[in-house]
This record gives C-alpha cells, structure tokens and sequence, in this order.
C-alpha cells in the first residue's frame, strides 16, 4: 500500500484557467460543424471525442471526466439528429475511463497518446454501437474499414493535438 | 450512508450511465425529442458557424483580391479574349432561351414555372453526428423555411428541410440513410423511392426486373412526396443489377446535386401547395429542357398525385390514384423511410419525421 501511495503522490494532476475547459469543448463541437462544409474529409475527425480524452487523461478525476465526456455528448446530440444520451453514454464511458487510465500510467508520451486515442475511439464507437443495438434496436455494423482509417487518423491528429492543449495547462 | 470515496466516481458513473438511458428510454417510449435543449445547443453554435462563414468569406476575398492585383494584367488581356468568346456565345445563349421561351409559353410552363417559390440559404455548417448526413442553413422560421419543405439546388434535388429553428434550419441531405424521395425513371417513367444509403450512392427501389434500365438514365422526381414537385433532376443510373432474391432490380444512383460541397441552396417554399394546372399535365418535356436562365432549380408545378405519405394529416390525398404506383411495392413513405412496424423504437425516437403527426407550434418555434 506504501508503494501504490508514493506512485500516486509522482501522478501530477494538471491543472486549466477557467474557462478553458468550456472554450474548448466549444472550439471543439464548432469545428466538428463547420469544417465538413469546406473539407468534406474533415467529416472523419471526432474533435469532440479527442477533447473528452485529452481532458479525461490530464486531470485524473474520474468524477470530472464522466461528467465532462456527459456534457459533451449530450452536446452533440442536441446538434445532430440522434436521440438525447447516444453519444452522452458513449462519452461518459470514455471520460470515465480515460481518467482512471490518467491516474494510473504516464499519458503525456506521444506513442501512449497515440495508443490510448485508438482504443477510445474503438471504445466509444463499441458503446454507440451497443446502444444503437441493445436499446434502439437497430442493426449497425461495428468494424469497418472507414472505423479504422478514422481511429488511426484520429489517434495521429490527437499526437499533434495534444501538446498545443498541453500549454493551455496552469504553469 | 455514505459512500465510500474510492467508489464514489464508480457510483458517480453508474448513475450517469443509467440517466442517459432513463433519458433515451423516455424519448422512445414517449416519441418525442427534447426541444428546448436542442434550440439552445443550435442556437448557440449556429452563430459561430455564421462566424466561419464569414471569416471563410473574407480570407477567401482577400487572397483573390491579392491575387487578382498581382497578375491583373495578364488577367485583364485574357479576360478580353474571354468577353469576346463568351458574348457570342451569349448571343447565341439568348437566341436559345428566346426559342426555349417560346416553347415553354406555348406548353404553358411558363406559368406554372413563375408560381414555384424558391430562397436563397448558405449552407453554415455539417452534423457533428458523422454517421448522419445533415447539413446547416442560414434560413430559419424567421424567414419563412417550414418543416418538410424540398431543398435543391440548380443541379436537382438535395434533400428536405428535418428542423427549424428561428434562423437555421437542418436540411437532411438525400444522401441520409433515412433519406429518400418519390422518384421515376425518366425514360420508362417507371416509379419508386429513391433512398440514401449512408453512402456517396442512393439506391432506387421497387423498379420491377421486366423494366429496360439503362446504365446512364436520368432520374427525375415523381412529384407523388408532396416535397418535390415532378420531374426535378434527382441522380443518374450508375449501376443496374438482378437480385436473385427478389422481383426487383438493385439500382445504384449517382445524386445529380453534388452534395459533397455545398454551400448554396434553394428551399422550396410551396410545400403541400402545388395546384393543379391542366397545361403542366401536358406537358410532354421536364421543365429542364426548356425554361431559361435556371432550368433543373425552377420546377414546373408538379401533377397533383396520389400522396405518398398517406399518415400526414394535412393533407388528404386525392382519391383518383393510389397510394403507390405497382401493386408489389410497399407502402412505406418515401420522405422518410424509417421502417413501419418491425424497428418500432428506431422510429418512435424519429417524431420529426414527416410520418409523425405533426404539432403546429414545436418544430418552428420552440
């Protein structure tokens, strides 16, 4: 138990302005908007979810990471024409476990960035798959080949992204 | 009693998980969205897309401005060459448009054609869901924009009006796997919905394995939707094939409109209120071949047909045709083809659907 409090005392809990969690998640869902007008292949990227994790990772409280993945995902829903709670339960989940994952391993190298992007883009889409399966009962198809091009694009944009987020970060 | 601290975030996510499902139970089970908070998230971020726009419209004035004092003047002598070129064939365009005039007066379409009310909106911004194919538009209940309403563009048909706020609407594109439209071949005029599929391709169904389809055939509308008037320019047959299972052909479609890059639209605003005209029913040629300056955007007022979307309680449909043209089809509407009774939830939580009845205040003004 020594051991598990010393290593938990080395996690540094990183700490934002106020305000910049919301302008954000704001940025975020206005350019997951706009950019497909311009750039149709923008369509592919999941600003949203990037955020969700970027956030979860860094803060470290599971708490707060659900209940920002939840905020954003009900955000989005109003948005799109889904029902209320289809992206908001797929991004509690992520936020959840994006956090506790935080408190736990290094998360700020850009190969861990990397790998934990891909399997929470894989995460959240298994969640809206089961919701649309289980409580909607509509018959999605899980594992195409556009699912994993977007995973992997996502995870290389979330490399890049991450570190421009980073000094958002209080010093 | 207290939870204890380590399990408190788990407690914390359980309950947040089993909210969202109470919420989405709710939808289905009552069919209805929830309005107010939607008006709010759109409200709030359609004026940053609006901010986009006109950001994007700026940078892009100033680079061609930047551009165009750069190399003005090999610009201006090619653009001499270019007004001499373009003013014979301008005059040969008028010559045209005045033969096509004549035409379009003597088949009566040029009446009809001034009745079609159209307006401008700039499209401001995508879904952020990526799985649907939605786009947003700077026209709203403020202007006039209805539930429903067609939305096209002078290529052919785009899709319909899904939402309306006070100055946006979303436009569901036809692409949209719940997408559709009441469509015939242009050669045989053989009828049936054309649907999205999700995919850059639609899909024309219920065309019967006897009917001559030919790789390269326009596809118009039928007008039978009651949201497109007939013989607006839909798509183009790109790929014919058998299927062994059934009666009917598997038809791919290619949209006419380009639906990829958008940025300006029509919103027809005669929704529900074609009249009928004797001399558009004669009329032996679409509106497309013979009405001037834009030709597929204008429609003709369309037949006023049996309607296909039988549910809608606005509008009875005339007693004269039947609801769909062979007997083998179902009767699914076309607008909007969520399915009847076998996905009942995926329906129940869609009540903006042209199928659900419609509640006068809510979808406009929330």
């Amino acid at each position: 138990m020594e051991i598990h409090a010393s290593y938990d005392q080395h996690i540094e809990v990183h700490k934002y302005y106020a305000g910049t969690i919301f302008g954000v998640v704001v940025l975020a869902l206005a350019l997951e908007a706009v950019l497909p007008v311009y750039f149709r292949s923008a369509a592919i990227l999941e600003l949203p979810l990037l955020i969700t994790i970027y956030f979860g990772l860094s803060r470290r409280n599971p708490s707060s990471g659900l209940l920002l993945g939840m905020a954003i995902g009900l955000t989005q829903d109003s948005l799109g024409h889904t029902p209320f709670g289809m992206y908001g339960i797929a991004k509690t989940a992520v936020g959840f476990v994006a956090s506790s994952f935080g408190s736990r391993i290094d998360v700020d190298h850009p190969i861990s960035r990397f790998l934990l992007t891909f399997v929470f883009f894989h995460l959240h889409n298994a969640v809206l798959v089961l919701t649309d399966r289980i409580l909607l009962g509509q018959h999605e198809p899980y594992l195409e080949m556009r699912l994993i091009i977007a995973s992997l694009v996502n995870s290389v944009v979330a490399v890049i992204l991450y570190p421009l987020l980073d000094r958002l970060r209080k010093t | 009693m207290s939870i204890p601290s380590r399990h408190r975030s788990l407690t914390l996510f359980a309950a947040a998980i089993a909210a969202q499902v109470l919420l989405l139970a709710v939808q289905i089970r009552r069919g209805q969205q929830v309005r107010l908070i939607r008006v709010w998230a759109i409200e709030s971020v359609s004026p940053l897309g609006r901010g986009a726009a006109w950001s994007v419209d700026g940078v892009r004035g100033l680079w061609n401005n930047y551009v165009g004092l750069r190399h003005m003047r090999e610009e201006n002598d090619q653009l001499r060459g270019e007004v001499g070129e373009l003013r014979m064939r301008n005059s040969q365009l008028e010559s045209r448009a005045a033969e096509a005039d004549r035409l379009a007066g003597l088949l009566g379409f040029r009446d009809v054609h001034s009745e079609v009310q159209t307006l401008a909106a700039r499209v401001i911004g995508a879904s952020p869901d990526p799985s649907s194919h939605m786009v947003f538009i700077s026209r709203g209940s403020r202007d006039g924009v209805k539930r429903d309403m067609g939305v096209i563009t002078p290529e052919g048909v785009v899709g319909k009006i899904f939402a309306v706020y006070p100055d946006t609407s979303q436009v569901l594109l036809l692409t949209d796997k719940e997408s559709g439209v009441g469509a015939l071949l242009a050669a045989s005029r053989s009828q049936g919905p054309v649907r999205g599929s999700g995919d850059p391709l639609l899909g024309l169904e219920y065309i019967s394995s006897d009917v001559k389809v030919e790789q390269g055939e326009k596809i118009l509308t039928s007008g039978q939707d009651r949201i497109f008037p007939k013989d607006l320019p839909v798509g183009t047959v790109v790929q014919v094939q058998p299927d062994r299972r059934s009666p009917f052909q598997k038809i791919s479609v290619k949209p006419a409109a380009r639906l990829d890059g958008l940025e300006e639209v029509l919103v027809l605003l005669t929704r529900q209120e074609f009249t009928f005209r004797k001399d558009a029913d004669k009329a032996p040629v679409p509106v497309a071949s013979v009405t001037s300056p834009k030709p597929a955007a204008f429609p003709t007022a369309p037949k006023p047909v049996a309607s296909v979307t039988p549910s809608k309680p606005t509008a009875p449909p005339p007693p004269t045709k039947p609801a769909i043209p062979p007997a083998p089809k179902p009767a699914a509407p076309v607008t909007s083809p969520k399915p009847a009774a076998s996905e009942a939830p995926s329906k129940a939580v869609e009540p903006e659907t042209p199928e659900a009845p419609k509640t006068p205040e809510t979808p406009d003004n929330p």
